[in-house]
């Protein structure tokens, strides 16, 4: 008896052992590339390699989102071979990345436009950068101070971890210092996913929050923009973005480690051919060219 | 062959207590893992300024890793659902024990541990598209996205905990007690709220901080339908952020070594801690209640 459970105990030993070898990352064989990083990027990282796919469907890519810094800490460390960011790296990572012998490789692939989404119910159809920051940093507390009915703002954030919020912070709240002091009022809802500002958007006219331009939906309303007092308002639409009139965007970045070789690098010459920027298009991002 | 049975009987024996001082081995290591690197956030700041600091702005520069809105946000959430789910608890818990039909009985029972079984996600997904919509034009608030949604969600897995360990509590009475109370010309009511809870008391309230033990710990549904801002809560009407959330949505942009990493693991050791407090408590009042 004692036997046949100790050989059944070594036989699972092995077959895990047998699993864990299988499940190692970078096998060259099955050509596989692992993507992470900015819960933005996410959906067009998926476009793109569904895409990719059918052209080589040999290749195998996984696509997990979780945050421009996830996706920088795990090029870093190792875990994946692209990562998707909708910021630029930053000095700390460089450090660390220069620690472990990982050189980053910066590729822009597309543009994005964040949109600041109010209620539909809500009247205020415009607001300048100061109006915005004002509102952010906890500053004007409810919409009668803008012209709006009276009811009290509720702010809509993205947690730490993404790349809009810090995006946003440095743009909009510290209008572009990125050593500034400014901090989103304590009172604003960190919500886990773009997805969540959406809904509770929807579903609140009190609230106003910001996203990337992929979710804009008919069930929440844009406000357009305006860089100051003087300049015109502008809603964040394709040619706005890209020729830089409407005032909060952001380029986005794949990063690798080192030049790309082999199958990362037909991944990212896809990206950037006319197939690969009409599906920057289609998931309502802005194409680089 | 009597050697060799004696040997069998050794490794037997051994290797049930390796598996029995596996788990004691598993906490202490933990605890050190947890200890070694959050106890380097004080490196940045003062233990009062980490505990009783007002502001959680992690990824600035420099950083401010006070942690007191996240504690009493969570024991906030967790002081509005132990409101709603233990007298919840303990009267399902009486009627199921001694009240019900047998047949009902069973049936209760068996709901009782499908509601256990739903995962904490799924019910957060009912909260945030039901109860928080809900919440906020019921009572009119700015928000639905509050310290009270987190404490319903929170009620509902705390439920089977306090239920099941309860009934056990009041199926352990002896039965003596109670026939010795209708005995006496005691009304069924009279018998329950007079004899039967006194008996039972120990494993009630063992019950009962199990049942907190869970909704402290407890981060998804808690994530999903607070709204997580860092202020210092002064109602149950309010966006609170807890704890566990905060370890939960931070951890994977956390840069490794960084301050803002050695204080989500100090974070950890704060729960840790808390909740084994609570679960010692439990402990305590369990064992008291098999003495007697």
């Amino acid at each position: 008896m004692t036997r046949t459970v100790l050989k059944d105990f070594l036989l699972g030993m092995l077959l895990l052992a047998g699993f864990c070898a299988a499940a190692s990352p970078s096998d060259q064989k099955t050509r596989s590339i692992q993507i992470k990083g900015s819960d933005t990027m996410v959906n067009l990282g998926q476009a793109w390699a569904e895409a990719f796919n059918k052209i080589h469907p040999d290749v195998n890519i996984a696509i997990t989102g979780g945050g421009s810094g996830t996706g920088i800490a795990a090029l870093i460390s190792g875990t994946c071979d692209i990562a998707e960011s909708s910021r630029a790296v930053e000095e700390k990572e460089i450090k660390q990345a220069e620690a472990r012998g990982v050189k980053f490789n910066i590729e822009i692939v597309a543009l994005d436009g964040i949109a600041v989404v109010v209620n539909p119910g809500n009247p205020i159809k415009n607001l300048t950068m100061d109006q915005l920051r004002e509102i952010f940093l906890g500053n004007i507390k409810n919409w009668k101070t803008l012209g709006g009915p009276d009811m009290p703002i509720v702010l809509l954030s993205r947690e730490v971890n993404s790349g809009t919020h810090i995006f946003f912070k440095e743009h909009v709240l510290r209008r572009g210092k990125k050593k500034g002091t400014e901090e989103f009022a304590p009172a604003a809802l960190m919500m886990p996913s773009s997805y969540s500002i959406a809904e509770e958007t929807a579903n609140n006219e009190n609230t106003i929050g910001y996203y990337g331009m992929g979710y804009i939906s008919p069930r929440q309303k844009v406000i357009a923009v305006a860089k100051n007092a003087k300049s015109p308002f502008i809603e964040p639409t394709l040619e706005a973005v890209r020729s830089n009139a409407y005032p909060i965007s952001r380029p986005l970045y794949l990063y690798t480690n080192g030049t790309p070789k082999d199958v990362i690098r037909e991944f990212i010459d896809f990206v950037y051919s006319k197939e690969g920027q009409d599906i920057v298009k289609k998931t309502d991002f802005v194409p680089i060219k | 062959m009597a050697k060799l049975r004696k040997l069998k009987e050794f490794l037997i024996e051994k290797l049930i207590f390796a598996s029995g001082i596996a788990s004691v081995v598993f906490v202490a290591l933990i605890f050190i893992f947890l200890l070694r690197e959050g106890i380097s956030v004080f490196k940045d700041t003062s233990l009062g300024s980490f505990i009783g600091g007002r502001f959680w702005y992690p990824i600035s520069d420099p950083p401010k890793l006070g942690i007191l809105p996240l504690i009493l946000g969570s024991l906030l959430v967790t002081a509005g659902a132990v409101v709603i789910a233990v007298p919840l608890g303990i009267s399902a818990a009486f009627y199921i024990a001694d009240v019900a039909p047998a047949k009902l009985r069973n049936i209760l029972k068996s709901c009782v541990e499908i509601l256990s079984a739903v995962p904490s996600v799924v019910l957060g997904f009912l909260g945030i598209t039901i109860l928080v919509p809900f919440l906020k034009h019921f009572l009119k608030l700015p928000t639905g996205l509050t310290a009270l949604a987190g404490s319903i969600m929170l009620a509902f897995m705390a439920l089977p905990t306090i239920i099941s360990i309860s009934e056990d509590a009041i199926n352990a009475v002896p039965r003596e007690y109670k026939e010795g109370a209708l005995a006496l010309g005691a009304t069924h009511w009279q018998t329950l709220h007079r004899v039967i809870i006194h008996g039972a008391m120990p494993g009630i309230f063992a019950a009962s901080m199990l049942g907190i033990g869970r909704v402290f710990g407890e981060t998804m549904a808690v994530m999903m339908v607070t709204g997580n801002a860092a202020v210092i809560p002064t109602s149950l009407l309010q966006p609170v952020r807890t704890l566990t959330a905060t370890i939960a949505a931070e951890m994977g942009e956390a840069a490794k070594g960084s301050p803002h990493y050695f204080a989500l693991f100090a974070i950890g050791i704060v729960l840790f801690v808390i909740s084994f407090a609570i679960n010692l408590t439990a402990d305590l009042f369990l064992n008291k209640g098999r003495k007697r």
